[in-house]
Order: structure tokens, then C-alpha cells, then sequence
């Protein structure tokens, strides 16, 4: 819009998508992994505005809204589920819910 | 320089940025603050991009439902050592690095055909009547809606009080 | 999206004027110059007029309480002791500014702007008066989004507050911080419901369309019989939203010590201060806009955007009047009862007035019962 290349949005969806990446690959506890997706989360919906901005509809803005939506349901339900780990386990780590097999 | 590229500058350093220092930050608190600020930033982006209804949309759920969620996720789960090891950080940015070239690689060579929407009218009306068209979104829309209703009561029931059994 | 209101046209005008007093016009600056020296000038008035309204509520309150518990108020320094609150704040921003130990310092120090400036941005979409020659409401930004803009931009408070309460480094603050975000949160459910009936019957969410909508006494309050209920449902919510009394658990002193704001002192105590009034009337000033005719007096105000002006004015004070009257009446609640209130109580009825409001306009109900009344 008013001049500005598309490749500069999509340039920094890019980097949102690279730190989440990177949240998510560096750390073991589970509400950072969430941290890291809602990241994700947001650089695939910036890059649907994006689009549909620069694609003449709004096709990608009504995705993006949906995308928002699941993202609320998502961190309630992982919440729900990070919360009874820590009951069981007293730490969130991604690994100690092993123990859980056989 | 126009005031779109200022506005979308400034919005662009906000979201780079705190998106940083979520995922570099030692302290688990300091990222999800961090977060709090790439939520805002992003909704700026939106604002320049001229999606109004996303912008509220996004301010609204991610600020006032899922920032909140998070937090309390934080405050409630403490862990006495850092998350944060240096050697596992870097092993992580290498990897992330090879995506990020390719991404970028992708961004450069591809073509984009680009046509702009004719102006920056409000989206409000065109996204609500899309959505409650039945040739359009109405079915995607009322299935989200069950399948919010869903994750309540799944979330609710996972996060319910249990009696003591010993 | 961002065609220039009243207000904005109004500053910039001034700013023209001014640069005409030394021979030039406002075109010597570039565009983005101007429209940010519009906006910071735009929310400076804004701010100034907050700050001021928080010296006389704080009059108000102490006045109000005096007389409601039979004790004394402010009558000491000025005329009726209104010079009272002009020297509290002269002591406040006299105050040493501590930060405690152990407190993390950027986080303690960004919150309580946060805090305020959720609450004054949305002042932005509020209109303040209609302008009868030019057909349009008189406010900051009259922007399509309205109401939904306004409490998504109210909701970002929660953040601060926590912020505040973590970054204070002390487990009073703490909990008042999860008190008032479990609290906020649960309530902006019955809050949003309650708001949908009148956006759903003047079909804009723009706050500007429901002024003009009730001009000439059509308040929306007397368009079907749901309307008081759905107020009260508003006013409870509203109540809690703002973390007034009986809903300030908060800040309960006998447990808490102050809540969230224990560890502020100064100058960043009093933005928590006057982010409680500021909420206090953004609450009132959407009550007064949606329920009872924003400006409108039954037409008898004139096409005086004056007069609109100070009948809503005076709307408000009612309003917060009656919030004043309920803190020193009602003993707080407990965080259960507050809870079940929410959860139980307020969203479900919420729900069914919804759902009422929407069958009585789908058919048209009150010209059906109008003509049967009349056929009889």
C-alpha cells in the first residue's frame, strides 16, 4: 500500500516465523513452546492480510480471523493440558510426560 | 518517505524486535511480556495492510484472551531454573537460519502478482456479509463456532478441581 | 478508514492559525508531520480533560461519602473544599518516586502508562456531541469499528495490571493482579452481550450512528421492553470492569494492603488513580450514549452542539454519581460470589435478553403490538 512492496511484509512474516522456530527448537519448557506456535501463528495470519491485500479481496483477512479463533481455542485447550502435566510432574518440560509409556 | 512507510517501519521494529526478546529472553515472564508487544506490533502491521476488523480482532482475542491465558499459564507453572541454554540456543538458530534463507530465497525469486484493493475502505461490512454467505464462509464460520464451543468444555474439564484420591 | 472528524479539522485549523500569526500556513509542514502533531495535540486535550475530570470526581467522592456516612468531607481549603483535591495532587507529585528492591524496573516503571493509556485511547471513539449543521457526530476519530475497537482497546489494561502486579516483586500485588484479571476477563463476557443489543438495533457499531439514531427523545432505552434489563446487565459489568466497589477486590485494603498498586507511589500511583475514574466514565459516557440518548434532551436541546454536549455531561455525572452512591452503600463481595455472579447469573441472562431482542426486532413486535392495542 502507498508504495510498499509486497517483500517487505512478507520479509518480516519471515522473521516472526524464523523466531518462533527458534523459540520453539531452543527451549523444554511447554508454555514456551506455546509462546513459540502463537509466534508461528501470527506470521502465517500476516502473511494471509498480506496477501489479501495485495491480491484485491478478502479472502485472506476472513482466514486470518479464523486463524485468531483457532489460536484461542488451541492456548485454552494446551493451557488445560500444560497445567495437568504440571500437577502430575511439578515441571513443565517437554520430556518428563515420557514417563507416561508403558 | 511517506506516512506509510513510517507507520509501517516503526510497526515492522516493534514486532522484529519483541519477537526477539521472546525468544531469546532468560526470563520466561520478560518473553511473554515480550509477546504481549508483537501482538501489538503485528496489529499495527494489520492497521497499515488496512484489514481495521483484523486489527480489533487480533487486539481483542490475542491481547485480551490469550495474553492473559498465557500469563496466568506462566505464573502458575514457576520453574526454579532458566529455560535459557546458551549452546541449544545456537543450535537452534543455525537451524532456524537454513528455514529463514530459504524463506527469503523463496521471497526473492518468486513472482508475485500483485494487484492492489482499490482503496482503503473500511472491511467490516464486505467480511460480515462474506461470513454469513452461504456460497462463501458460512459453513467454515459455524463449524469454528462448534468447535470453539468444543475446546470450552474441553479445556474446562481438563482444568477442573479433582477430588484427592489416595 | 481515516477521513478527518470534526475534531481533528478543528486542530488543524488551529495549528493554521497559529503559523499564520509569523506568515505561514500549515502546508509547510509535511503530512505525517501533521497528522501526528494533530493526534499528540488531540491526545493531550484529551489527557488534560481526564486529569481535570479526576479532580473534581475525587471532590465529588469525598463529598458524596461524607454526607452518605454522616461524616466529614473536604471543607477546609477554598469554597466548599474544592480546592482540596488541587493540593492532594500538588502532594502526590511532591512525593519521593520509590522503586523497590527486587522489583524489576522497566516492567514497574511501563505499566501504569499502560494502564492509562488503554483506558484514554478509547475516549477517542466516543463522540462527545452532533453537529447539526454538518450532520456528523463531533469526536476524535469516528472510525467504523466504535464500540469494538473500544473494548478491545480497554481489554489491553489486564496486561498492564498484571505487569504492575508482577513487576512490584511482592505477593499483595500478585494477588490482587490475578484477582483483577480472572475478574476483568469473566465480566467483559456479559459486558460484550450487553453491548450487542443496542449495536444490534442500530445496526453500526460506530457510537457516532447511535447518537444520531436517538435524536428527537427515540432513545434505544425505550425501544422494547428488554432495554432495562439489558442496562442493568451493562451497569453490573460495567461496574466490575472498572474495579469499583462492591467489585474491587482488587485492591481490597483489609486483605490485600492496596492490591496491584501496593508498591506505587507519586506520580505512578496517581495514573492508576485516574485510570479508575477515566474507566469509571468511558463506562458511563457508552451508558449514557447507548441507553439514554448520548446529547439528546427529547429535541428540546436545539441543534446547539453545545448544550448536546453538556446534557451528556451531565448524563455522565449522573452515572457516576449512582457508581459513588453504590461504594459507600454496599459492602464488597467475595471473589467467589463476584464469580458466580458473573458466570452464573449475568452471562446466561445476558444471553436469553440477546436472543429476546433479536426475535422482538425479527418481528417487528412493537408495531404488531401497537396496532393491536389500538385496534382493541
Amino acid at each position: 500500500m502507498d508504495g510498499i512492496p509486497i517483500h517487505f511484509y512478507l520479509g518480516v512474516s519471515a522473521l516472526l516465523f524464523f523466531l518462533g522456530l527458534v523459540t520453539i527448537l531452543a527451549r523444554r519448557n511447554l508454555v514456551y513452546i506455546l509462546l513459540g506456535v502463537e509466534l508461528i501463528l501470527n506470521a502465517a495470519s500476516l502473511n494471509f492480510v498480506t496477501f489479501s491485500r495485495y491480491g484485491g479481496n478478502l479472502d485472506g483477512q476472513i482466514v486470518s480471523i479464523f486463524v485468531i479463533i483457532l489460536a484461542a481455542a488451541e492456548a485454552a485447550v494446551a493451557l488445560a493440558i500444560v497445567l495437568n502435566i504440571y500437577n502430575v510432574f511439578k515441571n513443565v518440560d517437554v520430556d518428563t510426560p515420557s514417563e507416561l509409556k508403558n | 518517505m511517506t506516512a506509510a512507510h513510517i507507520a509501517f517501519a516503526a510497526f515492522a521494529l516493534i514486532t522484529v524486535v519483541s519477537a526477539f526478546v521472546v525468544a531469546s529472553h532468560r526470563s520466561i515472564v520478560h518473553s511473554a511480556f515480550g509477546l504481549f508487544f508483537t501482538f501489538f506490533g503485528v496489529a499495527g502491521l494489520y492497521l497499515t495492510l488496512g484489514a481495521d476488523f483484523v486489527m480489533a480482532a487480533q487486539i481483542l482475542i490475542y491481547v485480551g484472551g490469550i495474553m492473559v491465558l498465557l500469563l496466568f499459564g506462566v505464573m502458575l507453572t514457576p520453574s526454579r531454573r532458566s529455560d535459557f541454554v546458551p549452546a541449544r540456543f545456537l543450535r537452534a538458530l543455525t537451524l532456524g537460519a537454513i528455514v529463514l534463507v530459504g524463506l527469503l530465497w523463496v521471497l526473492k525469486n518468486a513472482h508475485w502478482a500483485t494487484q492492489e484493493l482499490a482503496s482503503p475502505e473500511s472491511t467490516i461490512d464486505e467480511i460480515g456479509r462474506q461470513l454469513l454467505t452461504r456460497e462463501q464462509y458460512l459453513l467454515p464460520f459455524e463449524v469454528v463456532s462448534v468447535l470453539l464451543l468444543a475446546a470450552l468444555i474441553g479445556a474446562a474439564y481438563l482444568a477442573r478441581r479433582r477430588k484427592i484420591v489416595d | 478508514m481515516f477521513e478527518q472528524s470534526i475534531i481533528l479539522s478543528a486542530i488543524r485549523d488551529a495549528i493554521d492559525w497559529v503559523l499564520g500569526l509569523v506568515g505561514q500556513d500549515i502546508s509547510i509542514l509535511p503530512l505525517p508531520v501533521q497528522v501526528v502533531l494533530c493526534g499528540l495535540i488531540a491526545a493531550g486535550g484529551l489527557m488534560g480533560a481526564i486529569a481535570f475530570a479526576v479532580l473534581i470526581y475525587v471532590w465529588m467522592e469525598r463529598r458524596i461519602a461524607g454526607r452518605m456516612q454522616a461524616r466529614r468531607g473536604p471543607n477546609r481549603v477554598g469554597p466548599y473544599g474544592l480546592l482540596q483535591t488541587v493540593a492532594d495532587t500538588f502532594k502526590l507529585l511532591r512525593k519521593e518516586d520509590i522503586i523497590p528492591t527486587g522489583a524489576n524496573r522497566i516492567l514497574f516503571a511501563f505499566a501504569p502508562m499502560l494502564v492509562l493509556a488503554g483506558v484514554v485511547a478509547a475516549f477517542a471513539a466516543i463522540p462527545i456531541s452532533w453537529d447539526a449543521d454538518k450532520g456528523e457526530p463531533i469526536m476524535i476519530a469516528d472510525i467504523d469499528l466504535g464500540i469494538f475497537l473500544i473494548t478491545a482497546i480497554v481489554a489491553t489494561e489486564v496486561i498492564g495490571v498484571i505487569m504492575a502486579g508482577w513487576a512490584s516483586n511482592n505477593k499483595w500485588s500478585l494477588y490482587g493482579a490475578m484477582r483483577e484479571a480472572a475478574q476483568v476477563v469473566s465480566y467483559e463476557i456479559p459486558l460484550g452481550l450487553s453491548l450487542l443489543v443496542p449495536v444490534l438495533i442500530v445496526g453500526d457499531l460506530s457510537l457516532g450512528a447511535a447518537t444520531e439514531d436517538q435524536l428527537g427523545g427515540n432513545w434505544l432505552i425505550w425501544r422494547n421492553p428488554f432495554m432495562w434489563a439489558v442496562f442493568f446487565i451493562f451497569y453490573v459489568a460495567g461496574l466490575a470492569n472498572c474495579k469499583r466497589a462492591p467489585f474491587d477486590l482488587p485492591e481490597a485494603e483489609s486483605e490485600l494492603v492496596a492490591g496491584f498498586h501496593t508498591e506505587y507511589s507519586g506520580l505512578r500511583f496517581s495514573f492508576f488513580f485516574m485510570e479508575e475514574y477515566a474507566s469509571m466514565t468511558l463506562i458511563s459516557a457508552i451508558g449514557a450514549i447507548y441507553f439514554f440518548g448520548a446529547g439528546d434532551l427529547f429535541g428540546l436541546q436545539g441543534s446547539s452542539s453545545l448544550i448536546m454536549f453538556g446534557v451528556l455531561l451531565f448524563k455522565i455525572l449522573v452515572s457516576i454519581f449512582v457508581m459513588m452512591w453504590i461504594r459507600w452503600t454496599l459492602p464488597r463481595l467475595r471473589i467467589d460470589q463476584v464469580m458466580t455472579l458473573g458466570y452464573k447469573v449475568l452471562t446466561p441472562i445476558a444471553f436469553f435478553l440477546l436472543l429476546g431482542v433479536t426475535v422482538w426486532d425479527l418481528y417487528d413486535l412493537n408495531d404488531k403490538l401497537w396496532e393491536l392495542f389500538s385496534r382493541s
